[in-house]
């Protein structure tokens, strides 16, 4: 079959057809006369200034952006198709990498999770919830701290990146001394902790917190009265109250919007209804209003982290029920952390019935009963949701992950659509998502 | 009464056995064994265990709370639209502290513009959509799960949409909550599930010629096994499960 515009030959592999002239020459012709200034510009997948491998398609007129959409999914790495050929145990290992930067909330959701699918929520002792609070405040700090630095960095402010990473710095010490790691920790655990504080981890947090004391202040001096940063930020990526409802954004871009929502306060979880501290908000709807409730939420967090020094008391980081918890006895040996030899040497040499309940719990897992359960936590970055299902095995039926980065990342049209290519940086920049935490 | 109770010897099929723990829920798969054996190489003697896994089922009232309080509303919004709650809401389920609503998928847009706009209902946040694919719920193995957040009054309720997989449609909600946009892109690209009325119902996350819906229980993991100190491990997705 052949048309004018395409000829078709026979080869060895099939009709070969050959394209030529016809409507091309009428569309390259109107589309050249129809604007001389319209483009549509390729902004990443690999642009430094996207935040990984967002990949943003930008229509512009000149210098104004008429249209943006988001291309994503570069990142996509199936965690969770993967959780389903795991136990509800190991699924910690792949939570953690979702949204690298805060790996905690997505461990301690999951995990918060799979505790109300088994009704263990309220044995969880006090202590591995104290911990848990800890681990998240800081995290909270580490996160912001990159959003600012790269932020800044962005705006071509490199003294505020180096001060965002050097005190970042001291937090990632803080991780490895207490989780062995600096990213990736996978140490929040269903039912608890896998291991209590290591000695020296409260002097070292509480120096932390007192240097951090005496950081934060030069955020303020170096960014939030200067003017260039001011005009740079000020009126650009507005979103207000009823954007953000509508597109489901959360976190701090609702916070910079005038509302007070924060799910540790109306929903909280690991006794956050305890702990006192307050809820910061900005009524300009603009990245500079999301920049100062990010400082503030910063300050808070100390406040909370300091909170949970001073309430940790000695006692057990995982429930009592030998049935779900990690049987591992774990001690530093000198080939690095490890199950403790007393330990192996007690359920080798004296208790088979130790042995046996050591192999199968770590083999084949626990049992969760079947049903379904929808935990929220306030990460830094919004509303960060886990939908778990259990089919009543050893393996998660299915996890779904609400990741706030996802659902904010959608009003990068609205807060774009309009403005100028370079607001379009500093508007992706105060949404602050992660690719790993979008694309999962 | 004693003349009805089947025989466990006799008969296998999982419905008729004794001791059911709460014989009113989905049915999602029937266990068989205890150790994940496949090939018969099962000695353990619980090989012929047959038990079916079901999912919590319907609640009766009183919910409890504010359940009540939102379903009475609920019903009582519907009615004052000419619409029978029967015919909307297939059950609710009332299970570890939340509330669920199984809505006929027709009623779906209707009944969520209604939680949304009530003022006394008022779930003005919607946190997208989770695809689940049950392959053993036979005429509802996918469903789509929706959670509603009510900041006005502090709740959160759980909606619940199930279609076959011979006719995988579910209206889209995009027009009641714009954020279910990306999320309801992400429920078709992993499960297949066509939201109808999404403006632009593309994949999100696979390349746009991927074959097949990846999440879905039917589609394979994929892997390789790999040698680890002199052992073959097998893939993930052929290793032992005791589920």
């Amino acid at each position: 079959m052949t048309t004018p515009s395409a000829s078709a030959r026979e080869t060895t592999e099939g009709t070969v057809y050959t394209v030529t002239g016809g409507d091309w020459d009428e569309v390259v012709r109107s589309a050249a006369k129809a604007d001389d200034e319209r483009i549509v510009v390729n902004m990443g997948p690999q642009h430094p200034s996207t935040h990984g491998v967002l990949r943003l398609i930008l229509e512009i007129d000149g210098e104004t952006v008429t249209e943006a959409r988001c291309g994503i999914g570069y990142l996509h790495t199936g965690i969770e198709k993967n959780l389903e050929y795991r136990t509800w145990t190991q699924g910690t290992t792949f939570v953690t990498r979702m949204d690298y930067l805060t790996s905690f909330y997505n461990e301690t959701a999951y995990c918060l999770g799979v505790e109300k699918l088994l009704g263990i929520t309220d044995q969880v002792p006090d202590r591995a919830s104290v911990i848990r609070v800890l681990l998240m405040e800081l995290n909270r700090l580490s996160s912001h701290l990159v959003c600012i630095a790269t932020g800044g960095m962005e705006l071509g402010a490199t003294t505020i990146m180096i001060y965002g990473f050097r005190d970042r710095e001291m937090i990632l010490d803080l991780y490895e001394l207490i989780t062995g790691l600096r990213m990736n920790h996978a140490f929040i655990r269903p039912g608890g902790l896998a291991q209590d504080l290591p000695p020296g981890a409260v002097d070292a947090v509480r120096e932390f917190v007192r240097t951090m004391r005496k950081n934060l202040p030069e955020y303020d001096k170096l960014a939030t009265g200067n003017p260039i940063f001011k005009a740079r930020m000020q009126d650009v990526g507005h979103l207000d109250l009823t954007g953000c409802m509508a597109l489901g954004a959360t976190g701090p871009i609702l916070r910079s919007a005038g509302l007070p929502h924060d799910l540790r306060k109306t929903d909280p979880y690991c006794g956050y209804e305890t702990y006192d501290f307050e809820v910061p908000t900005a009524d300009s709807c603009d990245a500079y209003g999301r920049f100062l409730v990010r400082l503030e939420e910063m300050r808070q967090s100390l406040r909370i982290v300091e909170q949970c020094l001073d309430r940790l008391e000695p006692g057990p980081v995982m429930v009592g029920d030998k049935k779900i918890a990690w049987p591992a006895q774990l001690a530093l040996g000198p080939d690095g952390l490890g199950n403790s030899l007393d330990h192996i040497k007690k359920i080798m040499g004296t208790s088979m019935e130790a042995l046996i309940h050591h192999f199968k719990l770590v083999t084949e897992g626990f049992r969760v009963p079947p049903g379904q359960a929808y935990v929220a936590v306030e990460s830094p970055k919004g509303e960060l949701g886990v939908h778990v299902v259990s089919d009543g095995g050893t393996r998660p039926f299915r996890v779904h992950y609400r990741d706030p980065s996802f659902t904010n990342l959608q009003a990068m049209a609205a807060m774009c659509e309009g403005g100028q290519v370079a607001d379009v940086i500093v508007a992706v920049a105060s949404i602050d998502p992660v690719m790993g935490g979008v694309d999962r | 009464m004693s003349d009805e109770t089947p025989n466990p010897d006799k008969d296998l099929s999982a419905q008729n056995l004794p001791g059911q723990r709460g014989d009113h829920g989905e049915e999602v798969r029937v266990q068989r064994g205890m150790f994940g054996a496949q090939s018969g190489a099962d000695t353990s003697g619980y090989g012929g265990l047959v038990r079916s896994v079901r999912l919590p089922g319907p609640a009766s009232r009183p919910y409890g709370g504010w359940f009540d309080e939102v379903a009475d509303e609920l019903e009582g919004a519907l009615e004052e639209q000419g619409l029978v709650p029967g015919n909307a809401i297939e059950r609710t389920v009332v299970d570890r502290g939340e509330l669920t609503f199984h809505i006929e998928r027709e009623h779906l847009v209707r009944v969520a513009r209604t939680l949304r706009d009530d003022p006394a209902l008022r779930f003005e946040l919607c946190t997208g959509v989770s695809g689940v694919h049950y392959p053993g719920d036979k005429g509802r193995e996918l469903h789509a799960v929706y959670h509603l957040r009510s900041l006005t009054h502090g709740r959160l309720i759980r909606l619940e949409v199930s279609a076959p997989d011979a006719d995988p449609h579910v209206p889209s909600l995009v027009a009641v909550y714009p954020t279910n946009d990306w999320h309801e892109r992400e429920a078709y690209d992993f499960f297949g599930i066509v939201f109808d009325g999404h403006p632009a119902l593309t994949r999100i996350m696979m390349p746009d010629d991927w074959q097949g819906h990846p999440q879905r229980k039917d589609y394979p993991l994929g892997g390789i096994a790999v040698e680890y100190k002199g052992a073959q491990i097998p893939a993930p997705d052929q290793r032992r499960s005791y589920s």
